[in-house]
């Protein structure tokens, strides 16, 4: 039997392995020596530059594209990885067209930046590619300090602690380190096994224990962390998910963008993984272009995105609202489900134009439906499981200045934590500058 | 279209754009595709005297430097003259000059520093039907060594000398090709002058070692593991070989002397700013080794619009027209005032020009906390730097202050003309005033 993009319901196998795996390759692939010379060349070098202002990180741009260009990359790493230890992963999945890029003069100046988050790429591949960890740990401390959360913030964090001498003891409910970097990007920002490969690297640093299968409320407790450790840091994302809160949204077929996404990050055989014939997602962030994309990518006949604002107020970047066209993803704006259709199984989608009224979005009352006979819904996520005692402000963890709760002794960062947008690079630096303040009041 | 002819020692080419005696012309099977591809003139590769011709490394002749995306900048080389039979190469002059009569032909020599030698290969060369001879003083490798080449070109005695020989066994243009190896490029362009040289050609190349290879710890181009220094050329020594074509346009004792501009000559307009300083025409050698023959076709193009434009109708209406302007930095007019200008619209706000000043010139740019660079007038002393570090063209601009307005920086009104000569500041300039 032949499977297409036009076999009905939900299905594996709908494209050949060849065409599997050539749509779900490197989506930038990586620039060769004489490219990155050729890219790197095209810095100004600015003084005080905006790219550097504009990374959450602080990376000193124009400092390591001119080391690339004088034909010394592992230094260029060097400058990167210590602003940024998750360079690598960064110069993959930054929105880089909102952040450096975006402020690059060469934008101002020909509306075409310096490729900066390629270059990062060819910088810390190289480095990486010798296997050579370029930064070694002080004398040892003997404080303790447990790092809840292997995700970008925690990595970050548990590195930089390991590096000012602490012993860290780095904890995750998943079966494997890495968090959203492993479990919540799409495929082809990232693929061969890069986010597994950058954590190994990270953690040649040494001082890290990782302790994966341990979850914050069931097992650990944070009155446990805190009386056993010097210090905890809480980097525990955002694991619930929003409902749709409508009609039919217990149907089959309707299911969170989020672990569409992390099956198939997981999946060592693209060609077992089910996708629908007639796929909708709800929402219009990275989540929800990731989900669509790759739904695409797997041959689903015709993939929608259905938000409820319009293009501009999507979250999704520019790039990615592109990316998506371009996949031959439609972009449905000013709609929100009233309703999934189906027998048991879903089969449609039921619509409602929106408008905005006084600032408050209200459904115009004209419906509309689509075939669908999977719905993901990617309309944000919700901090779960956060420790009693914490203070929560509009749904996260506060904090105050480099990632303080408010109990003594937990910071916290990333997704998790208010303030910064949701985004890797935020939550390195993040859990870097946790680290840098955990070590200043361990040592006083 | 303007007309390119060009009249060169009464020697007619089409264009002014000749070839260069340098690899290209090595040989009839590279003059006849130039001449195709529509250079003007050929200077043919170096030829030596009769018997076993002089060998060549086997290994890379060429060392270079580039600029962005390897754009070649400079290139240095350590081939030496023509390494084929002295008599194949007049066969092939004879013959190509037959096939060509409205093209310009001229035949380079290197032979030893003694009269016998030039006696002896004078009258083959005129035999072959050549329009001139370029006499080679300017190799800086290999050949000097042997007491050619620069090795001439740096005794204004046996340039002077060797040129005498050749006027008196030589009955067409003798052209003494010279060397920048050396402190004072007018000595050797009067020593040729009062030889009797109908013209001087130059820059030839400059000594130059390109770059060391830091694993081998030897100069580039290597030859197991040694190198030697070579004659550097490309676009990076145009400067210098303008500046001497220059000096001796504008020097009293050769004013006059025609002159063939070499030097990184690589578009038109390289080649109307050597015209301009006063070369009747130029010579090509490195675009054409690193682009090809066809790169004639843009100058030629481009110089023509340019004469267009400007109403110039022959290469005669423009040669030697900056020489006037060329002048001693006493000359200069010390009230003349300039402040840099910075246009908003275009810039895209690098801050390089802050860095450059701020850093190491003058502490005249200001830089607010939105990114907007503005001159402070009362620091700048107009030294366009800011200019030249600018990615954006024309977005700082050099103005000029009226006579009469007050200069903020001095707190003096901008004066008439008046130069260094007459300063109170220059112990001679009372001297120069009784």
């Amino acid at each position: 039997m032949t499977l297409s993009p036009k076999t009905p319901g939900i299905a594996a196998g709908r494209l050949g392995a060849e065409v599997l795996a050539e749509n779900f390759g490197d989506l930038h692939p990586p620039l060769e020596r004489h490219e990155a010379h050729v890219a790197a060349d095209r810095c100004y070098f600015c003084h005080d530059a905006p790219c550097m202002t504009a990374c959450p990180t602080s990376i000193d741009i124009p400092l390591f594209i001119r080391q690339i260009a004088t034909d010394t990359p592992e230094a260029a790493a060097r400058t990167i990885l210590q602003q940024n230890i998750l360079g690598g992963m960064c110069a993959r999945v930054c929105p880089t067209e909102t952040l450096c890029e975006e402020v690059c003069v060469r934008e101002t100046a020909e509306g075409k930046p310096v490729e900066i988050g390629r270059l990062q790429r060819y910088a810390t591949d190289t480095l990486m590619a010798k296997n050579d960890h370029p930064f070694t740990r002080a004398a040892p401390t003997g404080k303790r300090v447990a790092v809840v959360g292997a995700g970008p913030a925690g990595l970050s964090a548990a590195h930089r602690l390991a590096m000012k001498g602490h012993d860290v003891v780095l904890f995750d409910a998943r079966p494997k380190p890495g968090g959203l970097n492993e479990f919540g990007i799409a495929s082809y920002k990232a693929p061969d096994n890069f986010a597994q490969a950058e954590v190994d690297w990270l953690l040649q640093i040494g001082g890290i224990t990782v302790e994966t299968g341990q979850k914050l409320g069931a097992g650990l407790t944070l009155e446990g962390l805190t009386a056993e450790y010097d210090a905890v840091f809480l980097g525990i994302g955002l694991a619930g998910v929003n409902a749709l809160r409508c009609e039919g949204e217990d149907r089959e077929g309707v299911e969170d963008a989020v672990d569409f996404i992390a099956t198939l990050r997981q999946s060592d055989d693209l060609s077992t993984l089910p996708v629908g014939r007639d796929v909708v997602v709800i929402g219009g962030g990275m989540t929800a272009v990731d989900a669509a994309v790759q739904s695409k990518l797997l041959g689903a006949e015709n993939v929608t995105i259905a938000y409820r604002r319009d293009r501009e107020a999507m979250g999704a970047s520019d790039f990615e609202k592109d990316l998506a066209a371009s996949k031959g993803v439609r972009l449905l704006t000013d709609v929100r489900p009233v309703a999934v259709h189906g027998n048991g199984k879903a089969v449609e989608i039921e619509l409602e134009y929106t408008k905005t009224e006084d600032g408050a979005l209200v459904g115009t009352g004209e419906t509309f439906r689509l075939k669908a006979d999977q719905v993901f819904k990617a309309i944000g996520q919700t901090l779960e499981g956060a420790p009693e005692g914490l203070e929560i402000t509009r749904g996260k963890i506060t904090v105050s200045g480099p990632g303080r709760t408010t109990l003594p002794g937990v910071w916290a960062g990333g997704d998790c934590a208010l303030g910064g947008e949701d985004l890797t690079v935020t939550a390195v630096a993040e859990g870097r500058d946790a680290a840098e303040d955990i070590h200043a009041t361990l040592m006083g | 279209m303007a007309d390119l002819t060009t009249d060169f020692l009464g020697i007619k080419s089409p264009n002014p754009f000749w070839l260069a005696s340098a690899p290209p012309t090595d040989k009839e099977y590279n003059v006849r595709r130039a001449f195709e591809a529509g250079w003007g003139g050929v200077v043919w590769k170096t030829l030596g005297s009769e018997g076993p011709p002089v060998v060549n490394v086997n290994g890379p002749r060429y060392g270079a430097i580039w600029g962005a995306d390897r754009r070649l900048l400079g290139l240095n080389n350590i081939e030496l003259i023509t390494d084929r039979d002295l008599y194949t190469n007049l066969e092939e002059i004879t013959r190509v000059k037959k096939d060509y009569p409205d093209r310009a032909l001229i035949v380079s020599i290197m032979v030893p520093c003694d009269e016998e030698s030039w006696k002896a290969i004078l009258p083959l060369v005129e035999e072959t039907g050549a329009d001139g001879i370029e006499l080679n003083f300017g190799c800086p490798h290999g050949m000097a060594e042997r007491g050619m080449g620069s090795a001439v070109g740096q005794v204004p005695e046996y340039i002077q000398m060797v040129t005498e020989w050749c006027k008196k066994y030589y009955s067409k243009p003798v052209i003494v090709k010279l060397t920048p190896n050396i402190t004072d490029i007018r000595k050797p362009a009067q020593a040729a002058k009062a030889g009797g040289a109908d013209a001087v050609s130059l820059i030839n190349t400059i000594n130059s070692i390109t770059s060391v290879n830091l694993d081998a710890m030897a100069p580039e181009p290597m030859i197991d593991g040694k190198g030697t220094h070579g004659g550097y050329c490309g676009p990076a020594v145009k400067p210098i070989a303008m500046n001497m074509v220059a000096e001796i346009a504008r020097d009293p004792e050769t004013h006059g002397l025609p002159i063939s501009g070499i030097g990184g000559i690589t578009t038109w307009r390289d080649a109307a700013e050597f015209m301009v300083l006063g070369a009747g025409n130029v010579q090509v050698c490195t675009a054409a080794m690193t682009y090809g023959f066809k790169v004639v076709q843009e100058m030629i193009s481009g110089l023509s619009q340019w004469m267009d434009e400007k109403g110039y109708t022959a290469t005669s209406d423009f040669i030697g027209k900056a020489v006037p302007n060329v002048t001693d930095w006493q000359y200069l007019n010390l009230n003349y005032v300039t402040k840099a200008q910075i246009s908003q619209d275009d810039c895209i706000k690098c801050g390089r020009c802050y860095a450059a000043c701020e850093d190491t010139s003058h502490q005249a740019i200001a830089m607010s906390a939105d990114r907007t660079f503005t001159v402070k007038d009362e620091e700048c002393v107009a030294c366009n730097l800011c200019v030249n570090v600018c990615p954006v063209e024309n977005c700082i601009t050099m103005v000029e202050m009226a006579q009469g307005a007050v200069d903020p920086r001095t707190g003096r009104e901008v004066g008439d003309y008046a130069n260094w000569t007459t300063h109170p500041n220059n112990p001679s300039a009372n001297v120069a005033a009784e």
